[in-house]
């Protein structure tokens, strides 16, 4: 079936720096899945990885971010770079199962080869979204993909994280819709580069504007060097003459790259980036050791049982499990 | 082996296998009696009246099928226009009295038989094939335009389909006052359904007022718009969504008819509804009933028409062809002949019997004959025809007329919170209670809590041969060959200025009409004349709503 | 490790709109736990496959309500061929004629499900197909 793997990692990873799609279809959903060889393929892809412009962009359905995102996709292409997108849809709390409906919405691009689009659930990875996210960028980037788009909703603080993995964020509102006070209650806002303003052409658009401009000239940035920028856009037209302020938009985020890498934040960028990666692998591996080293010995049970009858608590059972395993494995 | 639902086909007779609570497709429970008690309150003059009277409950017209039958209005469309023609000669001398014309989906989408998107569909799926003026002159020849009742199944196109209907009757000598006909016309059901819209909403309602302006003006007995519920209906809304959002839709088009300067009786007259007979039998009584009085007094309160006549909530009604099963076919004469009868009882002026073999493919000589035969039998062999509005005063129907509009006026209220039908539909309101109400039938389908006789009860393994209709493989070449033909022959200057004039008034706020009119006099195919609109007005694309 | 999700493309293909079919399936298969990548209308066989590909889906599913069944499925299993999707699902839905189905399935569709199918079924027939294949 479409997710047999009978191809070697080596196999794969080839296949990946050569830009063949298949082969990076592959190993995404094996990262996703957490396969017991992904860890070996990433640690071939990594080398290959870290030179791409990472965009993340977040919003709340119905803000039009996607339109938004197939037009960006569209001015890349134009400057003939090769374009990777991740789009974050929800999933079932409860079947976990997903509908995802976002590359619907990138209509323009659906027979481009030179993008590439990817769907995940927001569920169901069992090193949570935000490691699955991280590991399906690089894969993107070590495709030959010089542009890679992360969508998400922001609704979770999975997906928060998920920005982290970007460079430049975009936060999409729009007016009327009370998300921006919202926004800036979530904390969003505090992470935001760029903050779009789409549908600019509804009611009380300029009173939005000009509220957002004073909340960030209130200083809420944590970058002295960069103060957000609110760019109005209209993404949605029935003619693309009628689309506004996309081409502003792509400048903003081409001054916010030409800032990191000139005032070399990038760098800093970079640091926190693979510092949230290291912790996610670090994390998972942990957990992985040992939860393999306790299975089949009963002694999982035995702890909790011990827990129950009041003999023990979890904080001293993970100091005990912590001490014998990880002086095991790592002496070994 | 495709696979077949397995519920055990020897279950009991008991008709509510199934359902606790018994609850109809609006989702009314269903008491097991109704009486006098259910209609306390009720003042018969103020809230049912007479037949033909304020607010039209009964009917509306006084003596109804006596004084004027139903029209027995069924499909006379196949791919080719020749051969539709023929059908439709065949359909008359069988008995029918009006003609549905459908288009081929390339026609639908805007596109000639010989545009890129439409390799595969030219002529298919009983719809004739429109490029030009001479397809119309083959799909009417012969025919008395002014006798014959043509209604053509087209809506995003239909200023074209119009302008070019127009260009043949003139030709053909027809008295425009004497010309009857309609127009489906109806742009809302297609953003909240049917999903053929070409532009976006602002656009489309201009051409829409542009048509029906023209024809107030200038085709006094012809219907320019049949507003639906029937596709909302298809799509998956259920009896009391489909009253209140068509009707909603109704009244946005009359707000519209205002805005563009004209009186409400000017037009209101002229406007026509379109509704489904569904299963649940009083249900769809009620439904009409209920359609009727809501549609009279906010067209004369609310909106000040004098005209009796714009009081009237006039139907052309369709059975359901979602309730057609491929399984077991022969049960489709059943429901058909239910559908029909309950529309009949519900006072539709106009009524479509389907064929029982449509859940497979496009009507057969055969199934023709018995869909049509059927509203003869019903005609001149039940009695349902000879008194109006035979049901009127049972308890149960007046409870259930009474239930549907209290439902529908909570649906006007939560529209109008919305900023409207055309905000809802942007939105994605519509779509998505549609879409709900749709899943919501497909897990009763499935749980057995709805029955569906020989699909997830009395279910057989054999199925029985029915005749199909075959489509003609050789159509879509020679249609493509024909075109050229045709645009080798014009005076492509004069097409070529056409073009120009017909973007010029499309920017402009003049009325379409007469530029379209003279455009497809020159040759201008349909596909050129929505090319060039879509130059001016956009497309439309939806956000996929669940 | 974790579960192996199913995922099914569903889509339609060609100029037909009649979406309510494809919608209720999606739906109830995103409740029965897959991810289901949901295409919608005006597709193309290569959109379909480029689609496919990329998410990596183990199911194709189209749904045909317009006579164009016998069209546009041999067009989609070519594309399919050509990108390697062999071991990939195929399945229709929708409204065609029984003795067409024979064809469909030459022509390679794997299964159909005609309407009045329940989607019991197709999720039965989908996770043995597709689901929990190690190798």
């Amino acid at each position: 079936m479409g997710r047999s793997h009978k191809v070697s990692p080596d196999d794969l990873a080839a296949g990946l720096l050569k830009g063949d799609r298949r082969a990076a279809a592959r190993m995404i959903t094996l990262v996703e899945d957490q396969d017991e060889r992904a860890n070996e393929m990433m640690k071939l892809v990594f080398p290959h990885t870290g030179r791409s412009m990472i965009i993340g962009i977040t919003g709340a359905g119905g803000s039009g971010k996607s339109t938004l995102i197939d037009h960006l996709i569209g001015r890349f292409r134009g400057m003939d770079k090769k374009v990777g997108v991740v789009a974050v849809d929800p999933s079932s709390p409860f079947s976990g199962g997903a509908l995802l409906g976002d590359r619907v919405r990138f209509q323009s691009h659906s027979l481009d080869e030179g993008v590439y689009i990817r769907s995940m659930g927001a569920r169901g990875y069992l090193g949570g979204l935000a490691r699955a996210t991280t590991d399906v960028v690089r894969i993107m980037e070590a495709m030959g993909n010089e542009v890679i788009i992360i969508e998400t909703l922001g609704a979770g603080q999975d997906e928060i994280d998920v920005i982290h993995v970007a460079q430049t964020c975009l936060l999409v509102l729009t007016p009327g819709m009370g998300d921006d006070i919202q926004a800036m209650k979530a904390g969003i806002m505090e992470i935001a580069d760029i903050i779009v303003l789409n549908k600019f052409d509804l009611d009380g658009a300029t009173q939005c504007l000009r509220s957002l401009e004073t909340v960030i000239h209130t200083g809420m940035s944590e970058d002295k060097g960069w103060t957000p920028r609110v760019v109005p856009t209209i993404a949605c037209a029935a003619k693309s003459s009628d689309v506004q302020g996309v081409d502003e938009l792509v400048q903003n985020i081409m001054d916010h790259q030409a800032y990191l890498h000139r005032s070399k934040k990038i760098e800093e960028v970079r640091f926190k980036r693979i510092e949230q990666e290291l912790g996610l692998v670090f994390k998972d591996e942990v957990e992985k050791v040992v939860f393999a080293g306790l299975k089949g010995t009963g002694k999982k049970r035995q702890y909790i049982e011990s827990i129950r009858a009041g003999k023990n608590d979890p904080y001293s059972v993970v100091e005990e499990v912590l001490a014998t395993f990880l002086k095991e494995e790592i002496l070994e | 082996m495709a696979y077949m639902p397995k519920h055990d086909a020897k279950a009991s007779s008991d008709p509510f296998l199934g359902l606790t609570p018994l609850k109809n497709m609006s989702g009314f429970e269903i008491k097991p009696v109704y009486g006098p008690e259910d209609l306390t309150g009720l003042d018969f003059d103020r809230d049912i009246g007479r037949p033909g009277g304020f607010p039209f409950v009964r009917g509306v017209y006084p003596t109804m099928y006596r004084g004027r039958q139903w029209t027995i209005r069924q499909l006379g469309s196949l791919g080719p226009p020749d051969q539709a023609n023929q059908r439709i000669g065949q359909l008359v001398e069988m008995g029918a009295t009006g003609i549905s014309v459908c288009l081929d989906m390339p026609t639908i989408m805007g596109r000639d038989s010989d545009d890129l998107l439409a390799e595969g569909e030219v002529g298919r799926c009983g719809g004739v094939a429109i490029d030009t003026i001479q397809d119309m002159r083959d799909l009417l020849a012969g025919i008395d335009l002014e006798k014959i009742s043509i209604n053509f199944v087209s809506n995003s196109q239909s200023a074209v389909i119009l302008a070019i209907f127009c260009a043949v009757a003139e030709e053909r000598g027809a008295r425009r006052e004497l010309l009857s006909g309609t127009l489906q016309n109806d742009i809302l059901k297609e953003y909240q359904a049917q999903k053929s819209y070409y532009f976006p909403p602002g656009p489309s309602l201009r051409l829409t007022l542009d048509t029906i302006a023209f024809s107030v003006k200038n085709l006094p007995r012809f219907n320019p718009i049949s507003i639906s519920g029937y596709h909302l209906a298809s799509a998956g809304a259920n009896p009391v969504q489909e009253l209140a959002f068509t009707l909603a839709n109704g009244f946005t088009y009359v707000e519209e008819g205002i805005k563009a300067g004209m009186d409400v009786d000017d037009f209101a007259p002229r406007l026509s509804f379109f509704f489904k007979a569904h299963n649940d039998f009083f249900e769809n009584v009620a439904k009409f009933r209920a359609a009727r009085r809501i549609w009279a007094r906010t067209i004369r309160d609310k909106f000040g028409a004098k005209n009796p006549a714009s009081w009237r909530l006039r139907v052309h009604t369709q059975t359901s062809g979602s309730s057609l099963t491929a399984q077991q076919m022969e049960n489709n004469i059943i429901r058909a002949t239910i559908q029909a009868l309950s529309a009949v009882m519900a006072g539709t002026q106009s009524l479509h019997t389907n064929s029982f073999n449509e859940a497979l493919s496009i009507p057969t000589p055969l199934s023709e004959r018995l869909a049509l035969r059927t509203q003869q039998i019903i005609a001149h062999e039940s009695g349902a025809a000879w008194t109006a509005d035979p049901l009127g005063g049972s308890y149960y129907v007046e409870t259930l007329t009474n239930r549907m509009e209290e439902e529908a006026q909570k649906y006007f209220q939560i529209i109008e919170d919305l900023g409207g039908v055309v905000a809802g539909i942007e939105r994605g309101y519509f779509q998505k209670e549609i879409a709900d109400s749709a899943f919501r039938y497909q897990q009763a389908v499935e749980k057995g809590e709805r029955i569906i006789v020989g699909l997830n009860l009395y279910t057989e393994e054999e199925e029985t041969e029915i005749e199909l209709r075959e489509v003609d493989p050789d159509f879509e070449p020679r249609k493509i060959v024909a075109l050229k033909e045709f645009k080798a022959a014009r005076d492509q200057d004069l097409v070529r200025a056409k073009g120009d004039e017909l973007r010029a008034v499309c920017q402009s706020d003049e009325n379409v009409m007469p530029t379209l009119i003279s455009a497809v006099k020159a040759g201008m195919t349909l596909g050129e004349a929505v090319g060039h609109m879509r130059a001016v007005f956009g497309t439309y694309r939806e956000q996929a709503i669940f | 490790m974790a579960k192996k999700k199913i995922k099914v493309i569903i889509s339609k293909v060609g100029l037909d709109g009649h979406d309510r079919g494809a919608k209720v399936v999606a739906s109830l298969l995103r409740e029965a736990g897959m991810e289901v990548v949901y295409l919608g209308m005006y597709q193309t066989p290569q959109s379909i496959v480029k689609a496919a590909v990329e998410e990596d889906a183990d199911v194709i599913g189209v749904s045909y309500l317009s006579g164009e069944h016998l069209v546009f499925t041999p067009l989609i299993v070519e594309e399919m061929k050509k990108h390697g999707l062999d071991d990939v699902l195929l399945v229709a839905g929708g409204s065609f004629p029984p003795e067409d189905i024979p064809a469909m399935k030459d022509m390679g569709i794997d299964e159909v499900f005609r309407g009045g199918s329940l989607t019991g079924d197709i999720v039965k027939y989908i996770e043995m197909q597709a689901g929990g294949q190690e190798d």
